[in-house]
């Protein structure tokens, strides 16, 4: 090439000047596991279904969320939200509401009719559930859409489980339970009512099946001896809860007392009050503080005149009233009697003292083993008896609806692989997305939205259902308060912010690269990117 | 979904994108919304390929300006450059990274030549806008004859100074626009008054207003959105206009690369570097404080300001810099109705 008068080099771009060979460290797009999806006992990807929910694509919401649970409308009304404790976003203002858009989403399938998709091949395979529970549902749902034949037995009458014969219809409405479950019934399930497995090994023989899920739940009331005279009304709790369902409810008086604090005394209480009841007591013998029920519930059941008694004993029932003992709590946390007496009315008590589980139908099973009550299983959920799985309230672990729910995906994909021949390993699991891996800058101030209440006059009195679902726009702005915790969701940030342009945009859905001829490694893009979606790593030199 | 019985909450207003309200772009945003920087079409005025220290925030700030002015025009204009860290990373002889046509002449004199590039364009009848640029020392010490000759003749030029508060590219030397107590190669921390002195102040952007031009605003790499609606409107003005634009330095202010933008969002949430509009002499509009910092948090991620920390306790100058902080938000109005 010519050049003028004193100039020898030719003019050109710096783009020929590849800076990225000043970098010592590189930034990578990663993804990190949100807190809400650690939580989740069900094992949902919370974060990954909101995407959807924020675009306003709430089918494809309810898709992604029912890959990994099919009761979301029951979800969100009985669940007690692990995932809402974990969220980030708490550390800002308050944790993203993903209960009440799950109720929204679940609420929102059942009204447009949307259905799962079924299998594309079947195996040749037949699994045994006992129990139709949110675990032997669940099992039943996963198993399916895997392909397998699945039968479930249930001992009792109707589907659901404790989710029917335990939580009252004011926490979850029947239609809603009964049309979840038609929908898993939809994938060719087969529920069998009254069908009572007292013989395991001869029922697996009897109807050829190769593999079972055992989830018959724990429904016998624990006991305490308490000294009572004659003509008292003792009852238990998970009695008193069964019978709402049928015809003839529950006698409990005008004063009534509940002896617990967990959840299930709540729900007594709770439904006593609806009864008629003028008095519902929970007497407790710890603190408010010690308490295992759910904060939330306790707040509903106060508000509804639910009273409670701290600290005490009951230590006699007569006819009409109870005497109760003083307790205080010893440096352990342990209460110990005082010895201060008192009396309090009462036309029944029913005893929430927790429930076991039973155990009958195992009796003779080979390889299977027994322990505090319930039945061991290792990692797979698989029982020392080969072939046979156990989840829910029989295996060991916390006794909620999602925990039964996240144990039969489990057990569905382990005797999946144990079908084939395999063994079933999870994937890895991603670091986790904690809040100190956030740029929480870049999240504007948005307060929580409160699911709408019934009010108290009409709580005291019926079993309509107390929390109302959202409305579209109000799940809309509560879906979009996610703050996406290690999950790129496109914001541009790392694009804008790069001092040498070596983002490259790929469009959208598709994310972002990194053009190394440029990147300085300077890391600011992975310092401004707000949901930790980008990792420095040292360059190999 | 709701009936007369249920007490239902006002639907909150949506305004919120509760992931885009501060970020570059959003995926569930109009385009509108959307800043320039998020255009993968954005001219990208200062290309890959320059010589600017990882982490830069003079190299950010530019393309952020000159990429927002380049959509105003149309793509119908000139920059001019004064010399400084700017010119030099990205013209090494015979390569350049502006992708605009791009005039260099002197350290002082960019305001001046931006003058007569705007005069021969009206004599040639032809539409195109002139930006002048440069850094702080081009601007506040060497070309400030030249701009404020600019400004008080009311010239049809946008002049846009990077302040990243010292001469970086000769050696971290001080400027008029060094702020108190800094450390640089030429007020180094030692003796008894360390860093920079505590003298009478050179803010230019006040002394810009006090030209009564049509148009002066501050703004920060920190506020994408703030800074580009900022250009856009300057270029939407004919006559003098003047931007300042607060760009940390990574290697001059001895902090880490992936704190530049970080450092800038500090500084405007301290209240030490007051973002505000004026227009024809009058103060209009101030970016109020979002998350409040005492100017300690700001100063102590940044070596520069190291000696005001040794020996376990604070030096008596990080509440005379406080102090300063503080009449910012009085002056300016920086805070919020809640924290007022």
């Amino acid at each position: 090439m010519d050049h003028d008068f004193a100039i020898t080099l030719d003019v050109g771009s710096s783009a020929a000047n590849h800076t990225g060979s000043w970098r010592t460290f590189r930034p990578e797009y990663v993804r990190r596991l949100p807190p809400c999806n650690a939580a989740c006992p069900a094992g949902e990807d919370i974060q990954g279904w909101l995407s959807f929910a924020e675009a306003g694509d709430y089918e494809a919401a309810w898709r992604a969320l029912t890959q990994n649970n099919p009761l979301p409308a029951v979800m969100g009304r009985v669940c007690y939200h692990p995932c809402e404790t974990a969220c980030n976003r708490g550390a800002i203002d308050a944790a993203v509401g993903v209960n009440a858009v799950e109720h929204f989403l679940g609420d929102m399938a059942l009204a447009k009719g949307w259905k799962f998709t079924p299998p594309g091949h079947k195996t040749c395979t037949k699994v045994l559930v006992v129990g139709a529970g949110p675990a032997g549902l669940s099992a039943a749902y996963h198993l399916a859409l895997l392909g397998h034949a699945v039968t479930i037995k249930e001992a009792g009458p109707a589907p659901g489980g404790m989710m029917r014969f335990g939580i009252p219809k004011y926490r979850l409405p029947r239609d809603v339970l009964d049309a979840e479950v038609a929908r898993i019934c939809d994938l060719g399930v087969r529920i069998e009512y009254n069908q009572k497995v007292s013989d395991l090994q001869a029922t697996m023989a009897e109807g050829g099946f190769d593999a079972a899920f055992l989830a018959v739940g724990a429904h016998i009331a624990k006991r305490a001896y308490i000294p009572a005279g004659e003509a008292t009304k003792i009852l238990d709790a998970v009695q008193v809860l069964a019978s709402m369902e049928g015809e003839e409810k529950p006698l409990l008086g005008r004063r009534v007392v509940v002896y617990g604090g967990g959840n299930t005394a709540l729900d007594v209480a709770r439904t006593a009050k609806r009864l008629g009841a003028e008095e519902a007591i929970i007497v407790y013998r710890r603190t408010r503080e010690k308490m295992p029920a759910h904060d939330f519930e306790l707040e509903e059941a106060l508000e509804e005149g639910v009273m409670l008694k701290w600290l005490s004993t009951i230590k006699h029932v007569a006819a009409g009233s109870i005497t109760v003992e003083k307790m205080t709590l010893d440096e352990t946390g342990f209460p110990q009697p005082t010895g201060e007496f008192e009396t309090l009315e009462a036309d029944s008590v029913v005893l929430a003292l927790g429930q076991d589980v039973d155990l009958s139908l195992l009796d003779g099973v080979p390889g299977l083993e027994i322990e505090n009550g319930v039945v061991k299983v290792g990692p797979d959920m698989m029982t020392g008896a080969s072939g046979v799985f156990a989840g829910g309230d029989m295996a060991p672990s916390e006794r909620t609806v999602t925990v039964a729910v996240g144990h039969g995906k489990k057990a569905a994909r382990a005797i999946d692989a144990f079908l084939r021949g395999g063994i079933y390993t999870p994937g890895p699991k991603h670091e986790l997305a904690s809040f100190e891996r956030l740029n929480s800058w870049y999240y504007g101030e948005a307060p929580q939205t409160v699911r709408p209440t019934l009010e108290i006059a009409r709580r005291s009195s019926t079993f309509e259902e107390v929390v109302r679902g959202l409305d579209e726009s109000t799940a809309l702005y509560e879906a979009r308060r996610c703050l996406s915790c290690g999950n790129c969701f496109e914001c541009d940030n790392c694009y804008g912010v790069c001092p040498d342009n070596a983002v490259i945009k790929l469009g959208p859905g598709q994310g972002f690269k990194f053009n190394y001829d440029f990147c300085k490694g300077c890391g600011l893009c992975a310092s401004e990117c707000p949901c930790g979606a980008i990792a420095m790593a040292p360059e190999e030199i | 979904m709701t009936d007369s019985t249920h007490a239902q909450n006002p639907a909150p207003s949506l305004k919120y994108y509760q992931k885009g309200t501060f970020t570059v772009g959003n995926r569930l945003v109009a385009d509108a919304e959307r800043a320039v920087q998020s255009s993968p079409e954005r001219s990208n005025a200062l290309t890959s390929g320059h010589r600017a220290c990882q982490g830069c925030g003079e190299a950010l700030g530019a393309r952020y300006a000159i990429d927002a002015a380049m959509r105003a025009t149309g793509n119908d204009m000139i920059a001019v450059n004064a010399t400084g860290c700017l010119e030099v990373f990205t013209t090494p002889y015979p390569e350049t990274s502006w992708q605009l046509p791009w005039l260099h002449s002197l350290f002082g004199n960019a305001a001046a030549v931006a003058t007569g590039v705007a005069a021969a364009m009206r004599v040639k009848g032809k539409k195109t806008r002139v930006i002048a640029q440069g850094g702080d020392g081009g601007t506040t010490d060497i070309g400030f004859q030249c701009l404020s000759g600019m400004f008080e003749r009311n010239d049809d030029v946008l002049y846009i100074c990077y302040d990243n508060e010292g001469y970086m590219n000769t050696g971290v030397q001080r400027s008029s626009a060094t702020p108190p107590a800094a450390r640089t190669a030429t007020t180094p921390a030692l003796g008894p008054e360390p860093g920079n002195v505590f003298g009478t102040g050179k803010f230019v952007p006040k002394i810009a207003v006090a030209h009564n031009i049509p148009y002066v605003a501050t703004a920060t790499v920190a506020d994408l959105h703030d800074l580009e609606r900022k250009v856009i409107k300057a270029m939407g003005i004919h006559g003098a206009r003047y931007i300042q634009i607060n760009v940390p330095c990574p290697l001059g202010w001895g902090a880490p690369s992936s704190d530049t933008i970080k450092l800038a969002r500090l500084a405007v949430e301290c209240g030490l570097y007051p973002i505000f509009e004026a227009e024809h002499g009058r103060i209009t509009a101030a970016r109020k404080i979002r998350r409040r910092i005492p100017v300690r948090d700001y100063l102590i991620l940044q070596k520069r300001y190291a000696h005001l920390f040794r020996n376990g306790e604070d030096d008596p100058r990080v509440a005379r810099l406080q102090a300063i902080c503080d009449a910012h938000i009085a002056d300016y109005g920086l805070l919020g109705d809640d924290e007022a």
